[in-house]
């Protein structure tokens, strides 16, 4: 039995969503490890970012279960959950795909918005902020102090009070998982954090992606195209194509799972036979 | 020159309390991209609850000053609670369940909820119109006429200094409480991106929520001054000064928020001006025709920004 199994951080349990006829993801089952950098791979529309969307509310799924479980014990349901419950109960982060930052609002303040929830309560839902409430000022000062750190771990401190909108490419990246890391998550949900980074800006990503499981306790879930990225610092690789797992071990394993390479490189017309007699299909 | 004075005057008190209605305006349009016909409505909901509050204790301008500042304090403050309440419940009925739904039908019962609530005030008290004795008589004369009566008398009365204090001082503090508050930074994270927002634990439907009830306790506020200045009100006064306020938005940029309050003032002053130098039966087209000119030649308005688009 593998360790992902033992003490999974999150459960997908015959998950399958469906739109109409389309089937997207079909029986899908895998365990996330806790503490473990678990990719999510698989060739174009093989329905990596469906499983993070019905992970995080934004599809309901049409049959499974994905449960997160915290390191308190705590189960949560999470395709039953609203999505803000999603960040604020059950510790679940995301990025995505195509960024997603508040391009209006300072770098500091992108931080500060992911802290919210602890602010409110702080600040008594801001009437206690308005008479300069004690415990709300302590807050707010922890607040800034989490945010700079983030700043400074992601190479960002010196923009912190640019617009988002204003950064290049490689630096919003690193913005959105800051941001991500400032609610507080146990699972850090990434939709292709290298998509579009240079070498070194890639290699600096592997970097913060290690130290972040290392030093924060929190478990990791990515979606790559990058197998340079994959190979080297996941620890799981749960490979998918047409909605179905057709591979799940490590990452030296799945390498070399003929399936994998065939979904991968596809495999000339004459040739599928063969192939499918060899992976027993 | 002293005409000019005294129109200025005016114009700055009446663009105070445009100003003061167009923020509701404006904030409900950054946040959920609709306009609630109905926040003018709320305004005048607002000026009869300070009414009744008035009347009812029996405030008038015969008590001692110490006591009138306190009750019309409390005045103040009950109406603003009030009229919160009024502005949470249009949004949760009206606006809330067509969340998602396509983008007229919010629209739509913006306009139902106006006449929902202007009836609602017709009936239960009465189409008259509601006269108030001045709680705040008096002012200062700035400039004297000429012993022959020529010359022109400049009043700047304790009401208007009192409603340009309050709007002034709610505008700073409403200012600082968007910009540096968990609140303020909230409501500007789902104007951007209510999605992502939610994705990071903001109850989204509970931010939109309290900015309708900003947003009413704000027109409150400018219902209470409206009643002090002009001393009557009907069940009708909601609906010119919203669009009004509403034109206000827009000319400042709907979305910005000292957008709302330089075109509150702007609308006052164009309105004042356009009655105290050409006619008075004009005064609303002048106010709406500069809306037409700015919307051809500026369409983003004033302090709004263009909308780019990323290719």
């Amino acid at each position: 039995m593998n360790s992902w199994d033992n003490n999974p951080v999150l459960t997908i349990e015959h998950l399958t969503m469906r739109f109409g006829g389309l089937v997207a993801i079909d029986d899908l089952s895998f365990n996330v490890g806790r503490g473990d950098i678990t990719a999510l791979i698989g060739p174009n529309g093989a329905g990596k970012t469906t499983v993070f969307n019905c992970a995080t509310g934004f599809y309901k799924p049409t049959e499974g279960r994905i449960i997160m479980n915290r390191s308190n014990g705590e189960h949560y349901l999470l395709e039953r959950m609203a999505d803000f419950q999603i960040s604020a109960k059950a510790k679940v982060a995301r990025t995505f795909q195509n960024i997603r930052l508040f391009g209006g609002m300072t770098l500091l303040e992108n931080l500060m918005v992911a802290q919210h929830n602890p602010l409110m309560l702080a600040s008594g839902y801001t009437i206690g902020g308005i008479f300069g409430l004690k415990s709300f000022k302590k807050a707010e000062r922890d607040a800034v102090e989490r945010a700079r750190y983030w700043l400074d771990k992601t190479a960002l401190i010196d923009r912190a009070d640019a617009p988002a909108a204003d950064l290049p490419y490689g630096d919003q990246r690193r913005l959105e998982i800051a941001r991500a890391m400032c609610s507080g998550p146990e699972l850090l949900c990434l939709d292709e954090p290298a998509a579009g980074l240079n070498p070194k800006e890639s290699a600096e990503l592997n970097a913060l992606l290690q130290y972040i499981r290392k030093e924060h306790d929190t478990s990791i879930l990515l979606i790559e195209h990058d197998m340079s990225v994959v190979m080297e610092i996941s620890d799981h690789v749960v490979v998918l194509d047409y909605g179905e797992k057709i591979s799940d071990g490590s990452a030296v394993e799945v390498k070399d799972d003929p399936k994998v390479i065939a979904a991968y490189l596809g495999v000339p017309d004459e040739e599928v036979d063969g192939v499918e007699e060899e992976v027993g299909i | 020159m002293e005409y000019f004075l005294q129109q200025l005057i005016n114009g700055v008190t009446l663009g105070s309390i445009y100003g003061l209605i167009a923020i509701g305006y404006t904030m409900v349009y950054g946040i959920i991209g609709m306009i609630n016909f109905a926040h003018g409505d709320i305004f005048m909901v607002g000026a009869f609850i300070a009414l009744i509050f008035i009347v009812t204790f029996g405030i008038t301008a015969s008590l001692p000053i110490a006591l009138l500042i306190l009750a019309l304090i409390a005045v103040l403050i009950v109406s603003m609670a009030l009229t919160a309440v009024w502005g949470w419940t249009v949004e949760r009925i009206a606006y809330r369940p067509l969340r998602g739904s396509f983008r007229l039908a919010p629209l739509i019962t913006a306009i139902g909820a106006s006449i929902a609530l202007q009836n609602f005030v017709q009936i239960s008290q009465g189409a008259r119109n509601k006269p108030l004795q001045p709680l705040i008589p008096g002012g200062f004369t700035l400039t004297e006429g000429g012993p022959n009566g020529e010359g022109f008398i400049v009043q700047l009365s304790y009401s208007q200094i009192l409603i340009i204090v309050v709007t002034t001082a709610l505008m700073i503090g409403f200012t600082l409480l968007i910009s540096k508050t968990s609140l303020g930074r909230a409501q500007r994270a789902c104007e951007q991106d209510r999605k992502m927002a939610s994705l990071l634990g903001i109850n989204v439907d509970r931010t939109i929520s309290l900015t309708f009830v900003m947003g009413a306790a704000l027109a409150s506020v400018a219902g209470l001054m409206f009643l002090l200045y002009y001393g009557v009100i009907d069940f009708y006064i909601g609906f010119l000064a919203g669009v009004k306020a509403f034109t206000a938005a827009v000319l400042g940029g709907i979305g910005s928020l000292p957008g709302a309050m330089l075109g509150g003032l702007l609308i006052g002053l164009i309105e004042t001006f356009w009655s105290g130098y050409f006619s008075v039966e004009y005064k609303d087209v002048a106010a709406f025709s500069i809306l037409a000119i700015v919307l051809i030649f500026m369409p983003e308005g004033l302090l709004g920004k263009p909308e780019v688009e990323k290719v």
